[in-house]
């Protein structure tokens, strides 16, 4: 069952459609409403490895449903700490819950900071409607 | 810009909220509700699908039989009124111009159900190879066509159960059609041909009846599961029938247009065999990625039955046998595969 359409406002978000929950040194990440919905129902999720160091705004892993393939975007750096087992035995945990299940990665942040280029709930909607 | 054409069925789309998609000059629905959800309604129940972009070549007079024997490869005398032939046009080399379905009306008359993408370059092909005594002509506008498949299609359309290949003029709720027990799905199923003005009537009507709208996406999944093969894909003026496994379509005791070279193939073995193969690990091949051991993904997707990735591609006639082992390039990453015997997934016997 997919969700409806939401972007939470205590999300940090980034223009490639991905999400930040940051919660004090670490982060999850996953993507959006707009993402998923985009993409469809999705049926792999090939993560990285843990303990892998990934960079803000660089590729971190790959989403696909039936018909496209989609690169993870990190809207932070820092070094993988968990990957999200459920999402990778079951992909369409995504659709169902984009910014609860369906994370993808936390990570150990390495420049906190880097939050601060990011856009807020609003600010993510407009890019959206500008689409 | 190039514009895209619309099927009689256009707004029926939009009003359902189907994502749209450019294909073969079209704009077609890819989905509406879900890939995976058309999918399973197909191999469970029944779906339909606007396969309008199709072509329609029409050819008769004394001597339609005569130029559709020499240019097209199945054999005519396998068929007579009412009954279809799936059959291949080839060019000299013996390659794959285009995939089609034949239609005898009578001995003088033929329709032939052309791929979207080939409409023009098959009616050409066949307008500078006429007889005198043959016309064909390109009636692709004057028709809608619906796929409706499934195992529950013809009870939900209440037709009588025919043998698959052949066809009748009927209606569905007074809509006059022809109805031909044909599909792209591997289910029972037909494809109801039907006057474009008419289309939007019958399609509301078989919606009706309990058919799930389907797109592309699906149509695509379900036709790789049970590995028909996808003009432009799998098979194209590059490959020939015989590597593509398609010799059983071939009457090589027949002389037509590619003949010669077929029958040499065929004696030589080929080098190469378009095979099927499912993934052992994780991902999702696709169409353009290299086979490791020698060979390249012709179609690939993620199999909603199997729920794992499938495929087919052209590997070395050496690794063709079931049970091969195969490394798919995933982007970079290589991942193990297994050559299975076609089709891919197969209908529980009812």
């Amino acid at each position: 069952v997919a969700a409806a359409e939401s972007y939470p406002d205590e999300l940090k978000y980034h223009p490639e459609h991905d999400w930040a929950r940051i919660e004090g040194e670490e982060a999850l990440l996953g993507i959006t409403w707009y993402a998923q919905d985009a993409l469809g129902e999705l049926v792999h999720y090939e993560p990285p490895v843990d303990g892998a160091s990934i960079a803000k705004d660089a590729s971190y892993g790959e989403v696909e449903s039936v018909k496209a393939v989609s690169e993870l975007i990190s809207p932070l750096s820092g070094e993988v700490a968990a990957v999200n087992q459920q999402v990778v035995d079951a992909p369409e945990r995504v659709n169902e819950d984009p910014y609860g299940e369906g994370w993808l990665i936390r990570i150990r942040l390495s420049d906190p900071a880097e939050a601060d280029s990011l856009l807020d709930a609003e600010a993510y909607e407009k890019l959206l409607a500008e689409q | 810009m190039q514009t895209l054409r619309r099927t009689p069925l256009f707004e029926e789309h939009t009003r359902l909220g189907a994502r749209m998609i450019p294909f073969a000059g079209w704009e077609m629905p890819v989905q509406y509700e879900g890939v995976i959800a058309e999918h399973r309604a197909v191999r469970s129940d029944c779906g339909v699908f606007d396969v309008s972009h199709m072509g329609e070549i029409e050819v008769e007079g004394p001597r339609a039989r005569d130029l559709l024997q020499a240019l097209l490869s199945n054999d005519l005398d396998r068929i007579g009124p009412g009954q279809a032939q799936y059959t291949l046009l080839t060019n000299e080399r013996g390659a794959i111009l285009d995939d089609l379905i034949t239609y005898e009306l009578d001995p003088f008359r033929y329709f032939l159900i052309v791929n979207a993408s080939n409409r023009e370059s098959d009616f050409e092909w066949i307008k500078e190879r006429e007889l005198r005594g043959s016309d064909a002509r390109d009636v692709s506008d004057q028709y809608g066509l619906l796929a409706v498949q499934g195992p529950r299609s013809l009870d939900r359309l209440g037709l009588d159960e025919t043998p698959a290949f052949t066809f009748s003029e009927g209606e569905i709720d007074g809509i006059a059609c022809m109805i031909n027990r044909t599909g792209y799905t591997g289910e029972l199923g037909v494809e109801l041909l039907v006057d474009a003005g008419d289309a939007a009537e019958l399609w509301r009507r078989v919606l009706d009846r309990g058919a799930t709208p389907c797109g592309l996406g699906a149509r695509d999944t379900l036709r790789l599961e049970v590995c028909y093969p996808l003009h432009g894909n799998d098979i194209g003026p590059d490959t020939d029938a015989i590597s593509a496994g398609l010799g059983w379509t071939c009457a090589l005791d027949k002389d037509f247009t590619g003949a010669e070279e077929l029958r040499r193939i065929k004696e030589e073995g080929p080098a190469r065999r378009l095979v099927a193969f499912v993934m052992e690990e994780s991902g999702v091949p696709r169409q353009g990625m290299r086979i490791v051991e020698g060979g390249e993904v012709t179609s690939g997707s993620h199999s909603p039955m199997l729920d794992r990735g499938i495929g087919m591609g052209y590997v070395d006639s050496a690794l063709a046998e079931p049970e091969t082992a195969l490394t798919i390039d995933l982007r970079g990453r290589e991942r193990r595969a297994r050559v299975v015997r076609k089709p891919i997934y197969k209908r529980e016997e009812r």
